[in-house]
C-alpha cells in the first residue's frame, strides 16, 4: 500500500480542516479543557502532590485548606497544606484527584480505541460477508441484552481486578454499538456503484474493504469513539464506586467518591472534587463529540 | 382572456460562492388559461428555480432580486408568506417528480387530499369527503373507495402521481405547475399521465406550467415552449415553431441531439463469432426466513441472449422488467439461480469468486449514475489502474494505458491526477468507460449508462460507445428504458417484461413491426414520435 493510498484512507481526518475547526468554540473549549486535564495527569508528580496512597491516621477527615504535616521518604517531617482536605484514612484528596485523572483518561482513551477497533473489524465482516451477518448480529444482540454494568462486573470478577481487566470489561459491552454503526455504513456503501466497479475489477475482498469501504467509516467512528470514551469514564467510576473496579489503593475518581460516600453528610468535599472532575470531563468529551459530528456529517447537522 | 401567470424580467440571485451569480436572469414568460407552457432545458438551466420562485418555495438563501410575477393580476413578488399560503393549493398548485417523497407516507391518500380542503375552505366534513371522491374519480383512479383509504406505498408510481394531481386540482386552481412529473415513471404510465394532464386542462381551463427536459414530452403536450439555458430564456414561441423551426443555435443543438425513434443504419455483422452467450438464465429472489412466510420473486426467467463480436444488443423494458438483473448476472455482481453465462464458451455462471477472477477482466460494466461510479476519494488514475494492476499489469504500464484511453475518450491526460468531483457528469461517464476498457474486456455492459445524462451529453456518450465498440470489436450489452437510445445504438434488441423476454430481433424489424402486444404498447406510448434525428 503506497503512502498516497494511506493518506487517502485517512482523508476523513482532513475533512476536519483544523484551521477552520479552531474557530469553533464547541470544538476549541472542550478540546482545551481535555488537553489541560491530560497535562495534569501526565505532570501529576510535579504538581505539588504527595504519594496518593500515603496514610496518616492522625490527620483524618480534615477540611480543605488544613495545614498539617507529612512524613517524607527519608523520615523527616515537613509542613503541608491539604488544599482539598483529607479522607477518612488521612490521604490527601488533592493528590488522589490529580493522580485519579490518569486512570480516568487512560480508561476513556483505551476503551474508545479497543471498542472501535474491534467493532470496526467485526462490523466490516458482518456488513460485507453476507452469511456471517446473521450470526454476528444475533450474538451482538445477545451482548446488548445484558445490562452493560452487570456484564462489566461479571467480566472483572472473572480475572484479578486491575487496569487491563477493567478496560476489557468496559470495552466489551461497548462493542455491539460500534458494530451496528459500522455494519450499517458498510451495508449502504457496498451498494455504491464504485464498490461494484471494484468487484468487477477483480479487487480481492480484503483490499476492497480497506480501500473503498473503510474510508467512509472513519468520520462517524471518530464521533462514536468520543461517546464511547465518555461512557467508559462514567462506567469506570460506577465500577469503582461499587468497589468492583480498580483496586481501592489505586486512586481513581470513582474510588475516591466511594471512600467518601460514608462521610458525605459531614465531609462533602470527599465526593465533591472527584465528582466535579468526572462531570467536567464527560461533559467536555460529549460536547466535543457533538461538535465533531456536526463537522464531519453536515447532513446530520441540517436534519437536527 | 388575460393571462393567468405573467413572469416579467425575473432575476433570481444565488448565494455568494455559487458557480454563477444568477440562477435565472431576465426571464419573461406567461401562461394563458387552458394553455400548456413547457419550460425546457438541461440540468442547471434554471427551469426548476423559475417554477419554485412562482410558488414561493425558494430556499432562504436564494432570492428574487428583480422583475415581477403576477398571478391573475396579483403581484406575488411582494406577497407575504401568509398570502402565499392562501394562494398555494387554492389558486396555484404544484406536482413533483417523485410522488413517493412528495406524499406523506403515514397518512392515507384521502386524508392528504382532504387536508387541502380543510386548510382553504369552510366545507363541512361530508362536503369535503364528497369532493375528495369526486377529484379521485376525475383523475381516473380505479375504485375511489379503496384509494382514499390507501397509503402511498400501496399504490403504483403512476397511481401516486394521479393522487398528487387529484390533490393539486381539488380546489380548481388557475395554475398547475408540473415539475418533471413523468420523469420517474415508465413510458406507458407517462403516456397516461400526460393524457390526463391534457384532459384536465381542457375540461377546467387550468393553465399548466410544465417543466421538463424531454423534447418527446414537449412535442406531445405543449402549446408553447420556453427554452432555457444557463438561467436565460434563449427562445420561446409556439410549440410547432420551436420544435420544427428552431431559431436559436442552442435550441437547434438540443433538438438535434434527441435520438430518433427510427432505427439507424447499422453495418451487418455476418459471420462474427458469438462472444457472450446466456442460456435459460434465471434469478430468483426469496425473502422471509424463520418467522415470516417465504416469498419468492422470479426476477429473471429463462433469458437466452447471444451477442456476437462487435455487436450491440439492447435490452429494453420498463422498471421491474428484470433488464438490470440480467446485466448484473452477466457481470456476476449477483449470482444467477440457474442457467448458463459464458464468454467464448467458458461458462462462469456458477463459478466461485476465486475461480471467477480470471473471467472478470473479460466483462466490464458501466453504471447509470456517473456521480457514484467513481470513488470520490481516489484520483482518476487510481480508479483506472485498479483493474489491470489486480490482473497483473505493472503500475507503469497501466498508467500509460490509462493515458492512452483518456485520449480515446477525448479527455486530457492531465485528468489522471484529478479527483472525480472536478469533472462534469458527462466527463465522469467518459472516465467510467475508459476505466471499463482498461483490462481489455471482450464484453462491455452498459447499464442505463446514458440515462442520467443531459440530452446533448447523451448524444456524445452514445457516439463514444459506438466508437469503442467498433475499435475494440466489443460485444456491447446495452440496457436502457429509452427506445430512442435503443433505436440508435443497437443492432438487435431484446424486449423484456416481468422477467421474461417477450420479443427479440434486429432493431429495424422490431421497430418496423413489433409482434408482441407489450412491445406494441411500449412503442405506442413513446412520446413525440415525429421529433428526433439520427446521430
Amino acid at each position: 500500500m503506497s503512502d498516497r493510498a494511506y493518506t487517502q484512507t485517512f482523508s476523513a481526518l482532513a475533512k476536519l480542516r483544523i484551521p477552520a475547526a479552531a474557530k469553533e468554540p464547541a470544538i476549541v473549549i472542550p478540546a482545551v479543557i481535555l488537553g489541560i486535564l491530560a497535562l495534569i495527569a501526565i505532570l501529576a508528580p510535579w504538581l505539588g502532590t504527595i504519594d496518593p496512597a500515603l496514610l496518616d491516621p492522625t490527620q483524618r477527615n480534615k477540611l480543605p485548606g488544613f495545614v498539617g504535616q507529612i512524613t517524607l521518604a527519608d523520615g523527616a517531617k515537613a509542613p503541608f497544606t491539604f488544599h482539598m482536605g483529607t479522607d477518612n484514612l488521612g490521604r490527601d484528596i488533592y493528590s488522589r484527584v490529580v493522580y485519579g485523572a490518569r486512570i480516568s483518561l487512560v480508561i476513556g482513551a483505551m476503551v474508545a480505541i479497543v471498542a472501535t477497533a474491534l467493532g470496526l473489524a467485526i462490523g466490516m465482516v458482518a456488513g460485507y460477508v453476507r452469511w456471517s451477518d446473521g450470526l454476528i448480529m444475533r450474538f451482538m444482540d445477545g451482548l446488548m441484552a445484558i445490562p452493560p454494568i452487570l456484564l462489566a462486573i461479571a467480566l472483572v470478577s472473572l480475572s484479578r481486578a486491575g487496569l487491563t481487566a477493567v478496560i476489557v470489561a468496559i470495552a466489551i459491552p461497548e462493542i455491539p454499538r460500534v458494530v451496528r454503526l459500522v455494519r450499517s455504513i458498510v451495508l449502504s456503501i457496498r451498494e455504491e456503484p464504485y464498490v461494484e466497479a471494484a468487484v468487477t475489477a477483480g479487487t480481492p475482498t480484503p483490499v476492497l474493504l480497506f480501500r473503498h469501504v473503510l474510508p467512509n467509516c472513519i468520520a462517524p467512528l471518530i464521533v462514536q469513539a468520543t461517546f464511547v470514551a465518555a461512557s467508559a469514564i462514567l462506567v469506570e467510576s460506577i465500577l469503582s464506586f461499587l468497589g468492583v473496579g480498580i483496586p481501592p489503593e489505586v486512586p481513581s475518581w470513582g474510588n475516591i467518591m466511594s471512600a467518601g460516600r460514608q462521610y458525605f453528610r459531614i465531609f462533602p468535599h470527599n465526593m465533591l472534587y472527584p465528582g466535579v472532575c468526572i462531570a467536567v470531563t464527560v461533559l467536555c468529551v460529549n460536547v466535543l463529540g457533538d461538535a465533531l459530528r456536526d463537522r464531519l456529517d453536515p447532513k446530520l447537522r441540517k436534519r437536527v | 382572456m388575460s393571462d393567468i401567470l405573467v413572469v416579467d424580467r425575473l432575476t433570481v440571485e444565488l448565494p455568494p460562492g455559487s458557480d454563477r451569480r444568477y440562477a435565472v436572469e431576465d426571464v419573461s414568460f406567461s401562461v394563458a388559461p387552458g394553455e400548456i407552457v413547457c419550460v425546457v432545458g438541461e440540468s442547471g438551466s434554471g427551469k426548476s428555480v423559475s417554477s419554485f420562485t412562482v410558488m414561493g418555495l425558494l430556499p432562504r438563501e436564494v432570492k428574487p432580486v428583480a422583475g415581477s410575477i403576477r398571478l391573475e393580476g396579483e403581484d406575488l413578488m411582494n406577497a407575504s408568506e401568509k398570502r402565499y399560503r392562501e394562494l398555494r393549493g387554492s389558486r396555484m398548485a404544484m406536482i413533483f417528480q417523485e410522488p413517493m417523497t412528495a406524499l406523506n407516507p403515514v397518512k392515507t391518500i384521502g386524508d392528504q387530499i382532504e387536508e387541502v380542503l380543510k386548510v382553504h375552505t369552510q366545507m363541512s366534513q361530508a362536503e369535503r369527503r364528497a369532493r375528495v371522491m369526486e377529484t379521485i374519480g376525475q383523475v381516473n383512479l380505479p375504485d375511489p373507495d379503496q384509494i382514499v383509504r390507501a397509503y402511498p406505498h400501496q399504490l403504483s408510481g403512476g397511481q401516486r402521481q394521479r393522487a398528487m394531481i387529484a390533490g393539486a386540482l381539488a380546489l380548481d386552481p388557475a395554475l398547475l405547475i408540473a415539475d418533471e412529473p413523468t420523469t420517474a415513471l415508465d413510458v406507458t404510465t407517462q403516456a397516461q399521465i400526460l393524457q390526463l394532464i391534457a384532459e384536465l386542462r381542457a375540461r377546467r381551463g387550468t393553465g399548466v406550467l410544465f417543466i421538463t427536459h424531454d423534447f418527446g414530452v414537449v412535442a406531445e403536450i405543449a402549446h408553447r415552449v420556453v427554452v432555457m439555458q444557463k438561467g436565460k430564456v434563449v427562445e420561446q414561441g409556439l410549440a410547432d415553431d420551436v420544435l420544427n423551426r428552431p431559431q436559436h443555435p442552442y435550441t437547434q443543438m438540443l433538438i438535434g441531439a434527441v435520438p430518433s425513434l427510427t432505427p439507424a443504419d447499422r453495418k451487418p455483422l455476418d459471420g462474427a463469432p458469438v462472444v457472450l452467450h446466456t442460456k435459460n438464465l434465471r434469478k430468483v429472489y426469496s425473502s422471509g426466513g424463520l418467522f415470516q412466510k417465504k416469498r419468492v420473486v422470479e426476477a429473471v426467467k429463462d433469458v437466452s441472449i447471444d451477442i456476437r463480436r462487435g455487436e450491440t444488443v439492447g435490452i429494453v423494458g420498463e422498471s421491474g422488467s428484470g433488464k438490470s438483473t440480467v446485466a448484473r448476472c452477466v457481470a456476476r455482481l449477483i449470482d444467477p439461480t440457474a442457467g448458463e453465462v459464458a464468454i467464448d464458451g467458458g461458462d462462469y455462471a456458477k463459478l466461485p469468486e476465486r475461480a471467477l477472477r480470471d473471467h472478470r477482466k473479460r466483462m466490464q460494466i458501466v453504471f447509470q449514475d456517473p456521480y457514484r461510479s467513481l470513488n470520490p476519494r481516489r484520483t482518476v488514475a487510481q480508479s483506472m489502474i485498479e483493474a489491470p494492476v489486480n490482473f497483473g499489469m505493472s503500475q507503469a504500464e497501466a498508467m500509460s494505458r490509462a493515458g492512452d484511453l483518456l485520449d480515446l475518450v477525448h479527455l486530457p491526460r492531465q485528468s489522471l491526477d484529478r479527483f472525480p468531483h472536478q469533472f462534469s457528469g458527462g466527463q465522469r461517464q467518459r472516465i467510467c468507460i475508459a476505466r471499463a476498457l482498461m483490462p481489455q474486456p471482450e464484453v462491455l455492459i452498459a447499464d442505463e449508462a446514458v440515462s442520467a445524462l443531459d440530452v446533448s451529453v447523451q448524444a456524445q456518450v452514445l457516439k463514444l460507445f459506438d466508437e469503442i465498440r467498433e475499435k475494440f470489436s466489443l460485444a456491447l450489452l446495452f440496457i436502457t428504458h429509452d427506445l430512442r437510445v435503443a433505436a440508435q445504438i443497437c443492432d438487435r434488441i431484446v424486449v423484456m417484461q416481468k422477467g421474461a423476454v417477450v420479443e427479440q430481433g434486429p432493431t429495424k424489424d422490431v421497430f418496423a413491426a413489433p409482434k408482441h402486444p407489450y412491445t406494441q404498447a411500449l412503442f405506442a406510448a413513446a412520446p413525440g414520435k415525429q421529433i428526433g434525428n439520427r446521430i
